[in-house]
């Protein structure tokens, strides 16, 4: 019955949960990104020691 | 320890600030739609994202095509660094989709052509992680790699043109359009400005994600070649 209204559905809530979800996937990929090189770098920094001795 | 390219930095910059200015366009300069009012602002994100993630799976695809000319793994860096961000971006699309179907159409999920093979398209490039993770020979990893991303772009236009090819209540934004489109709309054109500024905010965003991913890669890469001279 969305379309036989006269004013715009109220559907903010909806919008709302769009938007966190664009945000809040956007922000856990760059986390995932920043652990991803920290762990690498840490591993690498240990293979390199290694490696010398 | 690599050190970041000033000009990564810079694209960082340009690419927050582009962020910054689509979503403020999008809350205060794109009018509320008059039917479907407030969700409607899902829309420009929601078709970006999927922008991206068929962007993202044919640069993947290019990218197997280079490795199988070249043999270089630096194509197959580029090719996985793509697909992981374009299932990031695929996602993105249909979770969005879903939460904008549920005023719209009074559901969350139909099988509808345009869902299906988006839903496919996604699981596809899912099951390419997964297989990698298999395959313990870099050299052969990146072949399959290589083939697997290329085959699996078929997926990407087919999804592109399903709107267009078949009987779907999945609005058309671009080109012509069943007039019986559930959730169909006329573009005003600052909707249509904020629509076409947020498909370059978030090409930019895919090149930063991209540059970022590949220098991931190439850690990635010096780890494993470290390791397998240390068990040598």
């Amino acid at each position: 019955m969305l379309f036989l209204q006269d004013a715009p559905a109220n559907t903010l809530n909806y919008m709302i949960a769009g938007y966190v979800v664009i945000f809040g996937v956007m922000l856990l990929y760059l986390i995932s990104l920043s652990v991803r090189r920290r762990n690498l770098s840490q591993d690498l920094e240990i293979l390199e020691d290694q490696d010398k001795e | 320890m690599q050190t970041k390219p000033r000009w990564l930095s810079v694209l960082d910059i340009i690419t927050v600030i582009l962020l910054i200015a689509a979503t403020a366009m999008v809350f205060f300069y794109a009018p509320t739609e008059a039917v479907m009012g407030q969700v409607q602002r899902v829309f420009y994100f929601h078709v970006a994202a999927g922008w991206v993630g068929m962007l993202a799976f044919l640069v993947a695809a290019i990218a197997g095509v280079a490795y199988l000319a070249k043999g270089n793994r630096k194509w197959d860096i580029v090719g996985l660094s793509a697909i992981e961000i374009g299932i990031v971006f695929a996602f993105i699309n249909i979770v969005t989709g879903s939460i904008w179907a549920r005023p719209i159409w009074n559901t969350w999920w139909t099988w509808d052509p345009r869902l299906t093979t988006a839903t496919v398209m996604e699981l596809i490039y899912v099951a390419y992680l997964m297989l990698r993770q298999g395959i313990e020979d870099p050299d052969r990893r990146a072949r399959f790699g290589a083939v697997y991303a290329i085959v699996g772009f078929l997926s990407v236009p087919l999804t592109f043109f399903s709107a267009r090819l078949f009987r779907t209540i999945h609005p058309v934004v671009i080109g012509s359009n069943e007039a019986g489109a559930q959730g169909q709309f006329d573009m005003t054109s600052l909707m249509l400005q904020t629509f076409m500024f947020s498909l370059i905010t978030f090409s930019f965003i895919f090149a930063d994600l991209l540059w970022h991913r590949i220098r991931l890669g190439q850690l990635a890469e010096k780890v494993e070649q470290l390791r397998l001279k240390m068990v040598d």
